[in-house]
């Protein structure tokens, strides 16, 4: 221990002030002192001892003191303005899909990122377009934690029908179709093949779609631009375009293809907003800006998720500052939650339901990146997605709640906290 | 308008602004090297100025004022309950995580009501010890650390005086946590406040209606004051000003949590109070924030789960928009786990790195049949398996691949964890001279790569290694290796 603790330290500066207050106050040497409405953060000793102080001489002119505070009687105003801001930047608007008359066949398209001000300052100003939501869907059976399988078990390898519930049921915007069996190391696939599973899903469904790729930057590549060439005038997002088709020397043609068949690009790379500045400018060379939606990678709640929500709230700030590198709209893939073992592992009976657990971290995950500026989330959950469709809608408008909704919650029962029914789904 | 710009500064501070202030006379006292040195902590935040001895002396008062000032956090700080049983809330020096840390990780308070039966009546129905001690016993470890809960927040759903006072009583003895006493008349508030007057409990909270009597209180006996006002930030604001006037400095500020129509409100409300007092000097906004998720438990006709999924999400959401302390109701693990997850998580240094340095690292003493098991040099990935480790016991060798700061399974699909790389990580790690056996056990989610690894091994020296393919979850290793090792041709030789 040291041997003049913190407090102690106080104590000897508030001594100090009090000594010099005591001379202002022409009351030194006064053996009884009565201080009326002043705030003093000190004990009772040092009142007591305040008499023995040796006040140092003062030779500044006394400074002018505050008016002993008067209790107010009444409630003083203070109104509030909010601090409000310009922005010199604004992310570039993208559009999803294509309908017939525009060359596609969707029956709408999906409009993301104009944003002017970060995510959801309605009173600064609201967003255009509202963050959305893409289900993943897969060309082959992956693994599936229970508490997803149980609602996609019978279309577990058919990415037509997954994406059929999705969007009936679930109410996905766009559908992702993971063509993870085009890995060398799994099926390998063949792009036509492949390019054959996608026009399935274009039938299926008549919302815009993004295809995922297997991480192999060569065969992504052979895959991608063949799926460009068959699925012309869609629109897609191609997702993912990396450096790292860039070193392998790919990166060129797919960008091309996805520019001469009017489709989108997704940039990603990881947690570094120079690299995803870096693969924009070069991505810039082959494909119009507005075609570029950024992923900066999502990382699951418990596994680095602040490291994600951390670079999008800054990539949105600087895109709103000006940079007009990151000034592209963002995609998350939120379904990375399910790699926390939170979402899966027996825990012990107080974790339980892991039906509830599972659901709840793909949930909780997505919320955080729509706070910091997300744009389109990958999600699996039906129950997660309703909740980020509820949620979306309820931060794009206000409502001007009336506060006795919640003015007495203080001394509100829960009643019958045991009556209730489980949920329904 | 020049106290505005000090505060702007807070984190552009360099250590020479501070430094010229210090004594300069390189004592020592503190412990470092000199002031500079310690100039440069104090910017950091990694000391206190009151480590330096000398600045607390008679001559340095006016630099010590100054440097308090520029030191000082735009949200104050303040100290719910006493002494070791005491909590800190705001203290925040910055708005975005990125521009600095944010301190004080919000405190999680869950409440129990008056009319709670001391114990249950009958089997089955919850009670008031019962429930404080759920609290209390709340942990989750996550990557080594103790993950808990922080507070009671007690709540007169009786209105009555006395009940209150007895439940209050009840609960301050069987828990030393820090309290908050939620109660809008302020002679339900007295009478409570009362049985734990030296614990220095929260008040909640100030309204239109009660301020004076709760200022009072809050002066009498010098306990931080909550200041509730529901969507109206031209009251909460006026309130502030009021509270500060008549004398109580230690506020807690409630916009109001409401958590279906009215999120966006909500959010905004948060939103604008913590902006208006880090961008627009706005002093009276100078204060932690308190939200209420609990508030979803009222006026739903939802199922149970329904309203415990959505007191979780709103938690969720209060955090990463600026609340200090959240109260809150379901106990429920699998609703409290995001939540100090998430609260653990925003809390740390955004300068923290994304990876360890790789190479081989030990558990225990390891011998030259200790099995050798690989992952990556993502931080969290290697935490996690460090942590269960760790909680196995036993001796292990661990080598930590350079994936530049990916997940396995991340760095598997992005190519970053490769047969290649693998090969060659074990090979410089030098592990190889050091055990008898040539098993090497990866990932399961690295399973893909378990046949190529082998073949790699062979091209960098490493011949008839063979690879096992470990489970997909490190929690998973225990009984991995129970089943599996020693390996059974081990065994025969």
């Amino acid at each position: 221990m040291k041997p003049l603790g913190k407090k102690g330290a106080k104590e000897k500066a508030a001594a100090t002030e009090l000594t010099g207050l005591l001379e202002l106050l022409g009351l030194e040497g006064k053996r009884e002192i009565e201080l009326e409405d002043v705030e003093l953060s000190i004990g009772e000793l040092i009142l007591q001892s305040a008499a023995t102080i040796v006040a140092p001489r003062v030779t500044t002119p006394p400074a002018v003191l505050a008016p002993p505070k008067v209790k107010p009687t009444a409630i003083l105003e203070a109104p509030f303005t909010p601090f409000v801001q310009e922005y010199p930047g604004q992310v570039r608007e993208v559009t999803l899909g294509a309908t017939k008359s525009e060359g596609g066949s969707r029956g709408k398209t999906v409009v993301i990122g104009g944003a002017i001000t970060p995510a959801f300052y309605l009173f600064e100003k609201a967003a255009p377009h509202p963050p959305v939501i893409t289900v993943d869907t897969f060309d082959m059976q992956v693994r599936l934690p229970k508490a997803i399988r149980m609602y996609v078990e019978e279309v577990w390898d058919d990415p037509a029908a997954w994406a059929k519930i999705a969007v009936d049921k679930w109410g996905a915007d766009l559908i992702t179709v993971h063509l993870l069996s085009t890995d060398p190391l799994i099926k390998d696939t063949p792009p036509a093949e492949a390019a054959k599973t996608v026009e399935e899903v274009l039938q299926a469904v008549d919302v815009p779609l993004i295809i995922g790729g297997c991480g192999d930057p060569k065969k992504d590549a052979e895959v991608f631009m063949k799926v460009a060439e068959v699925a012309e005038g869609e629109r897609v997002l191609l997702s993912s375009l990396t450096l790292d088709m860039g070193e392998t020397g790919v990166l060129e043609g797919v960008a091309k293809a996805a520019e001469k068949y009017g489709h989108l690009v997704l940039s990603f790379t990881a947690l570094d907003l120079n690299r995803a500045r870096e693969l924009n400018r070069k991505l810039y060379d082959y494909i119009p800006e507005d075609r570029i939606i950024m992923d900066l990678t999502t990382a699951a709640l418990g596994y680095g998720l602040e490291y994600s929500f951390t670079i999008h709230e800054r990539a949105r700030i600087a895109a709103l500052m000006g940079d007009s590198e990151l000034q592209h709209p963002t995609l998350a893939g939120t379904t990375n939650a399910w790699a926390a073992r939170e979402t899966w592992l027996k825990l012990g009976p107080e974790w339980e339901p892991r039906r509830l657990r599972g659901p709840l971290w793909e949930t909780t995950t997505a919320l955080a990146l729509l706070l910091a500026g997300v744009d389109v989330f990958m999600m699996m959950h039906p129950d997660a997605i309703r909740t980020m469709r509820k949620v979306i809608q309820q931060l794009m408008s206000r409502s001007k709640p009336k506060p006795d909704k919640i003015a007495n919650w203080v001394n509100a029962r829960i009643k019958g906290e045991d009556e209730h029914d489980r949920e329904g789904n | 308008m020049t106290e505005r710009e000090i505060k702007k500064a807070v984190t552009k501070l360099s250590p020479i602004d501070v430094y010229k202030l210090l004594p300069r006379t390189n004592c020592k006292e503190c412990g470092e090297p000199n002031c500079m040195a310690f100039a440069a902590k104090l910017v950091n935040r990694e000391v206190s100025l009151e480590d330096c001895l000398p600045i607390l002396k008679k001559e340095h008062g006016k630099a010590y004022k100054k440097l308090q000032d520029m030191l000082a956090p735009v949200i104050k700080e303040i100290t719910i309950g006493t002494g070791d049983h005491s909590v800190k809330i705001g203290g925040k020096l910055v708005m975005y995580r990125h521009e600095f840390t944010y301190h004080n990780p919000v405190a999680l308070a869950l409440d129990v009501t008056d009319e709670l039966p001391l114990h249950p009546r009958f089997s089955g129905e919850e009670a008031l010890i019962d429930r404080v001690k759920k609290v209390e016993n709340f942990l989750y470890n996550y990557i080594g650390r103790d993950l808990t809960l922080d507070m009671i927040a007690i709540r007169s759903t009786s209105n009555d005086p006395t009940v209150f006072k007895s439940a209050v009583e009840n609960v301050a003895k069987v828990t030393k946590l820090p309290l908050i006493l939620c109660a809008l008349d302020s002679n339900v508030m007295e009478a409570g406040l009362v049985a734990v007057q030296d614990r220095r409990p929260l008040l909640y909270a100030a309204t239109k209606d009660n301020w004076n009597n709760m200022a009072e209180l809050a002066l009498m006996y010098n306990c931080p004051l909550g200041v509730f006002a529901p969507n109206d930030l031209n009251l909460l604001k006026s309130l502030v000003k009021t509270l500060i006037e008549y004398g109580v400095e230690d506020l807690v500020l409630d916009p109001g949590t409401f958590v279906d129509e009215g999120l966006s409100d909500t959010v905004n409300n948060f939103t604008m109070v913590r902006r208006n007092a880090f961008k627009g000097g706005d002093d009276l906004f100078g204060f932690p924030l308190i939200g209420t998720p609990i508030t979803a438990w009222f006026g739903g006709k939802d199922s149970k789960e329904m309203l415990a999924w959505k007191e979780a999400y709103i938690a969720c959401i209060l955090m990463s928009r600026y609340a200090d302390v959240l109260i809150m109701h379901s106990l429920d693990g699998w609703v409290q786990l995001p939540t100090v997850i998430w609260r653990f998580n925003i809390y740390t240094d955004p300068r923290k790195p994304v990876s360890v340095d790789s190479g081989l690292y030990t558990f225990g003493k390891p011998d030259k049949m200790s099995p050798l098991m690989l992952t990556t040099n993502y931080s969290l990935t290697y935490f996690t398996v460090e942590s269960d480790l760790k909680k196995f016991g036993g001796d292990y060798y661990l080598v930590v691949a350079d994936t530049e700061g990916l997940s396995v399974e991340s760095a598997v699909a992005g190519r970053y964890l490769t047969a290649e790389l693998i090969a060659e990580a074990v090979k410089k790690s030098g592990v190889a001279e050091k055990i008898k056996h040539k098993y090497l056990i990866i990932p399961g989610r690295a399973a893909r790569l378990s046949g190529e690894i082998e073949d790699e091994l062979k091209n960098v020296g490493l011949s008839g290694w063979r690879v096992m393919v470990g489970p997909r979850d490190s929690s998973g290793i225990a009984k991995f290796l129970d089943e599996t090792w020693p390996p059974k041709e081990e065994e025969n030789e």
